[in-house]
């Protein structure tokens, strides 16, 4: 690999130091919401993620891209823990979030997924009617104490997914009613009900047509203003589109992280420059 | 016995049929030899003149010994014996006059074997028609004595001295014979009930725990285990359920202040309930492990726990595949005959304390046949009035079990339930 | 703004409890089920071990003209009420047998009356206390006990719990099984063979399929009923006999054994069918020389369940009437028969407590033949088992 862009990965690439910020789009803010020094997997006896170094900020759409098979989706997995349902994972390094950190043994995962949502490849609506879909996660969690306070819960993440006009007249239909770009909305919307601050999307229009697609990534952009997004894609172009950072992923390894202008004008690296252009991917 | 002729004619067939084969084998040879091209293999044409020797005969002579018996046609035996072998020879005369090139015997040979093949699977048809029309006749000549409504609705159940009355001595039978079936089912279902209370509870959660819990050895290793217990007998179940649980019960029962009889519905019941564990806890473990994991990664992503996901997701997406498993143990334990016939009661009481002795359809229908038969008494034929009902029972709950799995099979695109 | 990682563990507290409760109980549904299955096997083993055993005396045989007309006459008076009578009353035929036993005594352990028998081993008895005292002195003296048991194997069933065995109901059961293979297998194999192979996806098809599934489910009984009727009533087959039970159960099996050659069938990957209608094969060339012998251990695997089911099977015998009393040992396909399990079910209506403990030793017996079955079935399917 790219030895000289290696230990400069975890910081995009001649941005302005963290906290400060962003010349491209005012708006957000650069905290720092996650913090991934060192990062290493294996699947049995192979290693799927080899060191990697990533600081994602918050309130910003991340985007992660790499041809198949480079840990991607893998990596977004570590921060949520959902690797841990895999058997004969082993993880060393660091993921950190509000100061702890997520594979220690005291952490809950079960309190970490609370507060790092995730938005899976195929829409995944319970069986269950659409209102429960969204109610069930913020009541388990006493979110909310009465039918009143549910309901408006209910309506506002149906809205804040833009999915409430279609759906206000039928909500005690089952979710799996809904096509397909709209069970995923159901998804998103049952994600942000719980209101988290991470929100992980592994390729989240994948299975969908081109216009959902564009439904979602519209969401995308009026999502970050409430939440942190890491998004994994197959496709650049959507990158391009709706990502302020983006990463390129190659055989376990971070090749290169830069703010998305940067990443497709002018890439550090020739792998994701040949990657970007379609050289293979 | 016809045994001798019959067999006879079964060598005459057979014989007939090697010749047919020989003859016609010989003849495609020698066409061949000719120079001849063929539609097909020697060995085809002879097979097919072997089969169109023998199936016509076999054919005739069958239906002709059906009807004899069945609609007492006065045909001889012999007779119809003889026109079966003419029909045979005439069949070897066609299957060699057609071993000619241009006969497709291959093709031929596919129509008659899908013919046979097809008739086996009619097989499985008329069982079911059998089961139908033998129970159907002779409870429709039970009703006939004893009216259908006094049976459904009737609450004594007194077969009494009916053997007499069919005897011709109506006189001698002191008190009317009387057939109300309904201690006999509030028996049955009490039984049944306890079973599920059984069966359901400790199946279904130890089906989650093989599903969802236990390290794949462990549910490799437990569910066969588990599934010895539907594979014992169920005379076996009923030994154990007279001789050791129905005394434990009455001890306990006993203990507690509680005058228990010792062929108390308990005993059978909880019995019953062990032998179906398997049946619930099987199904259920392979329905719940058809709900896809998205399923469970989209619950547990929400920061749910493990448990909640499990009682909140996987097991209502698993509830059509469930409810389907427990109709169909339902259906089992209604019909399940040697337990109740060796644990339960013989005496029809209607009564709701499971510590009572109480009796059930099905150890009804085997008193009324077994000991000397007299087909023409209402007690012999009440047996079939029972099983009727029994049938119409179980035939419902597994119709609307197998609509359900159906219907959980096309929303997870499961194939394999 | 939203809540730290400890306010949320915090509120987890209770609810990772009930998680944890509810993988604990499911753990202990799972071994009440298994605990079950102990306490049974460990009764049964408890009440029929002592079946293969039987009390033995050793007593003077006086083989006297007296005892071939009056068999008590043969033993001495002291220990006459502890032999069996039920064996003394074969001493005259034995004597018509071996003429050369005439006039002689010998010593001989002879079969001990039942009563002898449950006594050495500890249950209850009617023995008089005399008669306690008489076999306590026996068995110190080395003349009284417990052998193994070869009349349970070899005889038929007996009134007398000494004599009973289980010869005659193994024999109907292999009679009787033999019946049902010859009809059940081959039917089955070709419906599942014409349902896989050659049906077209039609109506009448998914009738049989829908048929079949419910034959499956269908409780036992019924087919008794339909044996009782259509069999014996009907076509006036012998009632009672291994021919009609046999086809009774062959009815019963037929759908397990059409179920698991279909699935044995499905396993075959078409892409061998494919291939062998390449070369040229017709459909059921293709069946016979190729999908057929691939799917066999799966074919033979689902039969031989089928056919363990169907031996442990009672209900739908009883009702054509297999219950029967049988004392000899005979092979037959159209005379009064009884099975395994029926002679189970008979013996367990015995009222002589002794009969508990033989009910037990059958049900030893047959357990043992069901799981070597499907001990044979598992290894089959193990041994064979292919991956495409």
């Amino acid at each position: 690999m790219n030895m000289q862009t290696a230990p400069r990965a975890s910081h995009p690439a001649g941005k302005p130091e963290v906290g400060q910020p962003h010349t491209r789009n005012e708006s957000a803010c650069h905290d720092l919401s996650i913090r991934v020094r060192d990062l290493n997997l294996w699947y049995g006896e192979s290693q799927a993620l080899k060191g990697l170094d990533i600081d994602i900020f918050q309130k910003n759409v991340t985007a992660l891209i790499g041809p198949s098979g480079c840990g991607k989706s893998t990596f977004l997995r570590c921060l949520n823990r959902m690797n841990d349902l895999i058997p004969g994972v082993r993880i060393r390094g660091l993921v950190e979030m509000d100061g702890r950190d997520v594979n220690a043994a005291k952490m809950d995962e079960v309190a970490l997924r609370r507060r790092v949502g995730m938005v899976f490849q195929k829409p995944n609506p319970f069986p269950k009617s659409i209102y429960e879909n969204v109610a069930y996660a913020p009541r388990m969690h006493d979110m909310v104490s009465r039918k009143p306070e549910q309901d408006d819960l209910v309506e506002k993440a149906l809205r804040d997914a833009g999915l409430w006009e279609e759906v206000k007249d039928k909500l005690q239909q089952p979710g799996t009613s809904l096509s397909g770009g709209q069970q995923q909305r159901l998804c998103i919307a049952r994600a942000i009900a719980v209101q988290p601050d991470v929100i992980l999307m592994d390729e989240p229009t994948s299975a969908l047509d081109p216009i959902s697609t564009a439904t979602i990534e519209d969401l995308m952009d009026k999502l970050k203003s409430q939440f942190t997004i890491i998004t994994v894609t197959h496709n650049m172009q959507q990158a391009a589109r709706v990502a302020d950072y983006t990463a390129f992923f190659h055989l376990g390894e971070i090749i290169e992280y830069n703010d998305t202008k940067t990443m497709f004008s002018n890439p550090a690296t020739r792998k994701a420059e040949d990657y970007i252009t379609g050289r293979y991917g | 016995m016809p045994n001798h002729p019959l067999l006879l004619f079964l060598v005459a067939v057979l014989v007939l049929g090697i010749l047919a084969f020989l003859v016609a084998r010989a003849k495609a040879l020698r066409v061949r030899a000719s120079g001849t091209a063929m539609y097909a293999q020697p060995d085809q044409y002879a097979w097919f003149a072997a089969l169109s020797t023998a199936g016509p005969a076999l054919l005739v002579s069958g239906v002709g010994g059906f009807l004899l018996l069945l609609l007492g046609a006065e045909i001889p035996l012999p007779w119809l014996l003889a026109g079966s072998l003419v029909v045979a020879a005439a069949g070897a005369t066609l299957g060699l006059r057609l071993v000619t090139p241009d006969f497709h015997a291959r093709q031929a040979i596919e129509r008659v074997i899908r013919f046979i093949l097809a008739g086996a699977a009619l097989i499985s048809i008329f069982t079911t028609f059998g089961i139908l029309l033998s129970i159907i006749s002779e409870a429709l000549r039970f009703f006939r004595m004893h009216g259908f409504w006094e049976f459904i609705t009737g609450t004594v159940w007194a077969p009494g001295n009916s053997f007499l009355a069919a005897a011709g001595r109506a006189d001698d039978a002191a008190s009317a014979a009387r057939f109300g079936s309904v201690p006999l089912f509030a028996g049955t279902f009490m039984i049944t009930a306890i079973a599920m209370l059984v069966a359901i509870p400790v199946g279904l959660m130890a089906a989650i725990y093989m599903s969802e819990f236990a390290p794949r050895r462990v549910r490799t290793l437990a569910k066969p285990v588990l599934e010895v217990l539907a594979g014992i007998p169920t005379v076996v179940y009923g030994f154990f359920a007279a001789i050791t649980v129905a005394p434990l019960v009455v001890s306990v029962a006993g203990s507690l202040g509680l005058n228990a009889s010792f062929n108390n519905a308990l005993a059978p019941g909880i019995v019953m309930g062990i032998m179906i564990i398997p049946f619930i806890s099987s199904l259920s473990d392979d329905v719940i492990n058809a709900v896809p994991d998205s399923m469970r990664q989209g619950s547990l992503a929400l920061g749910m726990t493990r448990g909640e996901t499990i009682r909140h997701v996987v097991v209502p997406a698993a509830m059509p595949g469930i409810i389907s498993a427990s109709l169909l143990a339902v259906s089992r334990a209604l019909g399940e005959t040697m337990i109740v016939v060796m644990a339960a009661g013989m005496r029809p009481n209607l009564t709701a304390n499971p510590l009572e002795e109480m009796t059930t359809v099905t150890v009804r229908i085997v008193a009324a046949l077994t000991g000397d038969l007299e087909f023409e008494s209402a007690e012999t034929l009440s047996a079939f009035a029972l099983g009727l009902v029994l049938f119409a029972v179980t035939l419902s709950l597994n119709l609307v079990s197998v609509i359900m799995i159906r219907r959980f099979r096309e929303k997870y695109r499961v194939n394999n339930l | 703004m939203s809540q730290s990682f400890d306010e949320i563990s915090a509120q987890l507290r209770k609810r990772h409890r009930q998680s944890a409760r509810l993988k604990w109980m499911s753990l202990g549904a799972l071994l009440l089920a298994l605990a079950f299955l102990v306490v049974f096997f460990a009764d049964m083993l408890g009440k029929g071990l002592p079946a293969f055993q039987q009390a033995q005396v050793q007593v003077e045989v006086d083989y006297s003209e007296q005892a071939s007309q009056l068999p008590l006459a043969a033993v001495d008076e002291e220990v006459r009420d502890l032999v069996s009578r039920g064996w003394l009353r074969t001493l005259p035929m034995q004597m018509r047998d071996n003429p050369e036993l005439l006039g002689t005594t010998r010593t001989e352990w002879v079969l001990a009356d039942g009563q002898v028998d449950q006594y050495l081993k500890g249950h209850a008895s009617r023995l008089r206390d005399d008669a306690k005292a008489r076999v306590d002195r026996l068995v110190e003296e080395g003349r009284a006990e417990l052998k193994f048991n070869t009349t349970f194997f070899s005889r038929g069933d007996s009134k007398m719990p000494e004599l009973a065995g289980i010869m005659s109901a193994a024999m109907g059961t292999v009679m009787t099984m033999l019946v049902t293979l010859a009809v059940a297998f081959p039917i089955g194999v070709m419906t599942a063979v014409y349902l896989e192979e050659f049906a077209p996806d039609n109506r009448f098809t998914q009738m049989i399929e829908i048929n079949i599934n419910n034959l499956a489910a269908i409780p036992s009984i019924l087919f008794g009923l339909l044996g009782l009727a259509i069999f014996i009533q009907f076509f006036g087959m012998p009632r009672s006999s291994p021919l009609v039970g046999g086809m009774t159960l062959a009815l019963m099996t037929l759908p397990i054994i059409i179920i698991s050659t279909r699935t044995a069938l499905r396993s075959v990957p078409d892409s061998i069918r494919h291939a062998a209608f390449g070369v040229g094969c017709s459909r059921w060339q293709v069946v016979r020389d190729h999908v057929l012998p691939l799917a066999m251990p799966g074919i033979m695997t689902g039969s031989i369940i089928g056919l363990a089911q169907a031996m442990g099977e009672t209900a739908p015998l009883i009702i054509v009437g297999m219950v029967a009393f049988i004392p000899d040992v005979s092979a037959t396909f159209t005379n009064a028969a009884t099975v395994l399990p029926a002679q189970i079910f008979t013996w367990s209506g015995e009222p002589d407590r002794a009969f508990v403990e033989k009910t037990a030793g059958g049900i030893l017996v047959l357990l043992s033949v069901l799981i070597f079955l499907n001990a044979t079935a598992v290894v089959l399917r193990k041994k064979f088992e292919r991956r495409w």
